[in-house]
Order: structure tokens, then sequence, then C-alpha cells
């Protein structure tokens, strides 16, 4: 079953004045259960292309449907909403918020969502397990390392029992060894909670894991290979 | 959790938000003292006008005060005197003969008011035996005595025991006059009231002009709290319509407006400092947006709503303002209870002061009333700042934000 349904997706930027087509007329469609990875070159229109399929930014022409709702219909109101229920991001620069600790991080998203503290300590808890992190549930960003971050983000990013998750770039800023730790936790994720990841990467090592790869040129997709 | 971030985010740049905090705290005590340290002023001067000059209510006949004619006496005073104690709130009261008219001593002249009373009544209803500096109140001196002003006193050229002549119209209209020895001298915080009022026994005044007992022309009276004030005035001139009911308000209107007026004016020196902290904390938050992009396109992506973005940098500076005023408040709580204490003097402008009616040395008070004011002020002020910075956090775009260095 199809989650996310992308039909002629077109983004550009200066549409009056020196016109930048980001994302020119991309068709692609993913399944529950996906590891996908959107690879290509920098200004490729990858992040673009994550930011329109997330809301988080208008298409310009062109639908996206997630679980059946055109995302382009919504209000700026109603897409917030939207994200909150339906979509987890990972960001490169992790985007933790600095003065709550790891826990709190996690446990923000719940709150906004109105989950009880008992619901919220039960889901964190669990989170911070599942992602190795269960003795650093009071601690904050700036006292972990840059992979230790990424995983807590990962975690606050299911939080919220997204359909998806969409990373932009999630390993640029690690070393190997984190690139490692965290890929291998979202592919654990990926196979026994059957979460659907969307990466988009220039990063070898995920490309190595994904098993879609989408490869994005002048903001077309060049190609789109399924991997056994 | 909203409340804890702004909080924490209060302290994530400790130096930057402890300069806005100090600023806040230190224009609070400026405004918050300088407002008790008025009212203090103000309600001694209230207080003197009550307990020195004027008592809380007069009674007079109707034209007595066009002119302070001799012939409006008020009769049965007694028996008014009995009835008014009775009336809710009035906590005591007394009877005055009041002429205006001549004293001389061997130097000079001057034209004064006399005012006759019942030495002992009149302790309940003015200080005028606790201001005595020289001499005693009307003791000391058998036949004849007066107290008199401290400026009055120079401006006769006088001292205790020296003589001096009171000419009065007596009853019927003739010219009179007697020799009084001067028992004692009184100095209270107006110049202006020593140098024109002089205080005789009624039963001496009453003699010289040949006024019958009885009779007087003031009833004054003192009430247990000035809460009391309108309420009482209306009872009392319904009990008397015959009669002149008068209360400090009508008969010092300028104290009343005085009154009002520095009310105005102390939320007044307020609000311009909070005023001027406000480009302080509009200044800061803006600085706070700028510099947290990123992260506030972040909250908005994962699904904080633009309404949340907005509450909390609001929350934000309204922490920031509440801190610094809460910090300035209590300084100025403290001070004001130190100052009101021991006083603060200013004598050095004392003669000045006095020449306008007030003491040279000033009792801040506190009033919890404008405390409240203000502090409702500060959270306000806190709003206030955050409008613009939050309405620049509002017109963020969440993708470009997170692209954001």
């Amino acid at each position: 079953m199809n989650i996310i349904e992308i039909k002629n997706l077109h983004k550009v930027y200066d549409e009056n004045t020196n016109p930048v087509h980001a994302v020119n007329g991309i068709d692609l469609s993913f399944k529950e259960g996906e590891f996908a990875a959107i690879v290509g070159p920098s200004g490729s229109g990858k992040t673009t292309f994550l930011n329109v399929v997330g809301g988080l930014d208008d298409a310009t022409n062109g639908e996206v449907f997630i679980n059946g709702t055109n995302v382009g219909m919504l209000s700026s109101k109603q897409k917030t909403d939207f994200r909150m229920k339906n979509i987890g991001f990972v960001f490169q620069a992790y985007n933790l918020i600095p003065v709550l600790t790891a826990k709190e991080n996690i446990e923000f998203i719940m709150q906004l969502q109105g989950k009880s503290k008992l619901e919220r300590d039960k889901r964190t808890q669990e989170l911070m397990k599942s992602v190795e992190m269960e003795d650093k549930l009071n601690v904050r960003p700036n006292k972990l390392s840059g992979g230790q971050q990424q995983r807590v983000a990962v975690a606050r990013a299911l939080a919220s029992k997204p359909k998806f998750i969409l990373a932009d770039e999630p390993t640029a800023n690690l070393d190997s060894k984190s690139t490692e730790n965290l890929l291998n936790i979202m592919e654990k994720l990926n196979k026994e909670e059957n979460i659907t990841f969307i990466f988009s990467t220039h990063d070898a090592r995920v490309v190595k894991k994904a098993r879609r790869v989408i490869t994005v040129e002048d903001g077309k997709v060049k190609s789109d290979e399924w991997k056994n | 959790m909203i409340w804890s971030i702004s909080w924490r985010n209060v302290w994530r740049n400790k130096l930057r938000s402890s300069v806005v905090i100090i600023a806040v705290a230190i224009g609070l005590f400026a405004g918050v003292f300088s407002a008790f340290f008025m009212k203090g002023w103000i309600a001694q001067r209230l207080n003197d006008v009550i307990n020195t000059e004027m008592s809380h209510i007069q009674l007079h006949k109707p034209k007595f005060k066009e002119n302070y004619d001799f012939k409006y006496l008020i009769n049965d005073s007694d028996a008014k005197l009995a009835e008014i104690s009775k009336i809710e709130g009035v906590k005591s009261c007394g009877k005055r003969i009041v002429i205006n008219s001549m004293v001389a001593s061997a130097e000079t002249g001057t034209g004064v008011k006399i005012i006759g009373i019942d030495t002992k009544n009149e302790k309940l209803v003015t200080n005028i035996h606790e201001k005595i500096i020289e001499g005693a109140y009307f003791d000391g001196v058998k036949r004849n005595p007066v107290v008199i002003g401290e400026k009055l006193a120079k401006k006769l050229d006088v001292g205790l025991r020296n003589k001096v002549v009171i000419t009065v119209q007596d009853i019927n209209g003739d010219i009179t006059s007697g020799a009084f020895r001067v028992a004692g001298i009184y100095k209270t915080s107006n110049t202006a009231y020593d140098g024109a009022n002089l205080f005789v026994r009624d039963t001496d005044i009453a003699r010289l002009t040949g006024i019958e007992e009885g009779m007087y022309h003031e009833i004054s009276i003192v009430l247990e709290d000035n809460k009391f004030l309108e309420q009482s005035t209306n009872e009392i001139s319904k009990l008397f319509p015959e009669l002149s009911t008068e209360n400090w308000k009508t008969l010092s209107p300028e104290m009343g407006y005085m009154d009002e007026l520095m009310g105005v004016y102390m939320y007044m020196i307020v609000i311009i400092i909070l005023l001027a902290l406000c480009f302080g904390i509009v200044n800061t938050m803006l600085m706070v947006v700028l510099e947290r992009v990123k992260e506030l396109g972040m909250l908005m992506a994962i699904g904080m709503n633009r309404v949340k973005v907005f509450f909390m940098i609001i929350l934000e500076s309204i922490f920031l303002s509440i801190t610094g005023g809460i910090v300035g408040i209590i300084i100025g709580y403290f001070v004001t209870i130190y100052f009101g204490r021991v006083g603060m003097d200013l004598s050095m402008w004392g003669e000045g002061l006095e020449a306008i009616g007030f003491a040279a040395i000033i009792y801040p008070e506190v009033d919890f009333q404008t405390l409240i004011v203000i502090s409702v002020m500060v959270i306000l002020t806190g709003i206030i700042s955050a409008l613009y910075p939050a309405y620049k956090a509002l017109k963020l775009n969440p993708a470009d934000s997170i692209r954001t260095d």
C-alpha cells in the first residue's frame, strides 16, 4: 500500500526574476516499510524534494498525497498539525532543543500531541532503549556526541508514531563509527517495527544500506532502483 | 513544557539576560521607591493637614467662612458633640472659637487667626500639644496663656512668658484688647500655619469677647479612618442641616488634587521607566529570535504551531521582565520599609519644604495596590516588548529556517 504518492511535483524558486527549477516534475510513490535513499549531487533538489513532501515548503505545481491526504491543500495550521501526527523529521544538524534533556526532547512532541505523562514516560523509555541511549535520559544535547544526538533525534522523530521518517542527510556530520551505529539502529527499526525511512544523502554508506535508491539530478528522477 | 523551555531559554545566555534583568531591577526599584516616596510624602502632608490643621470634618454656620464673621456662632455645641460622637467612624470631636484678628508685641503686630480651644478636648482632635518646642501646652502661665507658632514668635520677636496683646471685636462690635503671655511655642511642618495661628483657652477669649458659654464657631471631628469620610460627612450633614458640614477634601481642595495628581504622576514615572526598558527588552528578544531561527524552524517543522511559538517568545520576554521586576520591587519594598522606619532626612531643603507645608523628614509608605498595578505593568511590558520579535518568529518559513547556518 502506498503511503506517499507524488504526482508531477515542481518547485521553482525566484519564479519571476531568475527561475530555478529545484524540483522539476517528479512522480514517485513510497510504500509502507520502505528504506529508501534519495541521492544526487549538491543542488540536485534532494532537500527541496523532502521539504515539499514533508509539507515544510509549498510546491509550485503538482500534488503530494500522504495516506490519501493532499498536503498542498492544507492550510499552514493544518500542515503543522499534519506534520506532527504523520511525519517524523531527522535533520543533518540534529536540531535538538538545547535547553531540554534527551528525555525531554523526545517527550516534547508527545506533549504537543497532548499525551499523558504516563504514556510519554513509557514511550520515551522504549524509544531511548531502541536507539541504545537509555543511560543518557537526563543528559542535555551539549553533553552528547554528534552520533548520540542524532540517535536522540531519531527517537524524537519516532515519538509521535509517524507514518514515515524523512531524514535529510542524517549522517553528514557523523564519523564512520557513529554513522554505522545510527544506520544499524534505523535499519533495525525499519525491519522490526516496519517504520518507513526516506533519506536524502550522498553518503555511500547510507546508499549501501538502502533497499531502494532514487537518483535525482537537476530536479528530476534519473533512476529508481530496488535492491533485493 | 513551553513554560519550562521559555524559562530555561532565559538562562541560555546568562550574561545578556542578567544585564537585562539588572536593568529592569534597577528601573523598577527606582520606580517603586519614588512612587512610595511620593506616597509617603503626600500621606504625611495629608496627615498633618488632618491631625494638626483641620481634622477630618468641620462644622460651621453656613456664612461663617465667607469672612469669619464673629456673630455666626453655633449654639448648644456640647449637645451637638454628644450626638456626633455616636456616629459610626467618629473617633473624637472638639469645639473652637475662631476669630481673625490682630496680635501685637512690644516690637510689632500682625494679623492672625485666634483659635480658642478647650485645652483638654483639643488634644483629642489636633496634635498641636505634641508640636511644642519651647515651654508647655498651656502650662506655666496662670492667666491668659497663649500658644503660638515658632514663625509668629520670631515675627513678633517674643519668647516664653513674654506678653502679647490680642485685639478683637467683642460681642457688641466694640474693639477690645487683652494681654496674654506666651506659655508655649509650637512648630509644625508648615511654617505658613505656624505664622498665622495662635491658640488661647476658649474661656479666656470668651471672657474677652463676651461670647456666652457653650457658643462656638467651629466643631471639628476626627474619624477612626479616612474610609469613613464620605459616609460620616453625609450623616453629620443630615443630622445638622442648619450647619455647613465640610470634610478636608472641600476644606482643603488642593490636598485632594495633590493626592490624585501624585497618583497619576507616580504611575507616569513608572511608565516612562518601563518604556525605556521596553526598548532594551525588544532588542534582546530580537537577538533571541535571530539567533534561534534554525531552532524555531525545527520546532515548527516537528509540529509546534505558530501560536505556541508566539506564546513561547512572549513567555520568555515576560520571564525576563518579571525576574528583573520582582528583584526591583522587592528591593524597592525593603528600602521603603527601612526608610519608612528611619525616615529620609531632607533637612538640607527643610526650609523650602516647610514653607510649602511639607515635612523635612519623609517617611516613604508601602502601598500594596500600587505594587499590584506596577507588577501588572511589568507583565504588560514583557508582552509588549515581545510582540515584534514574536511576530518576526511567526513569519519564519520552517524550510528556510532549518537551512540557516
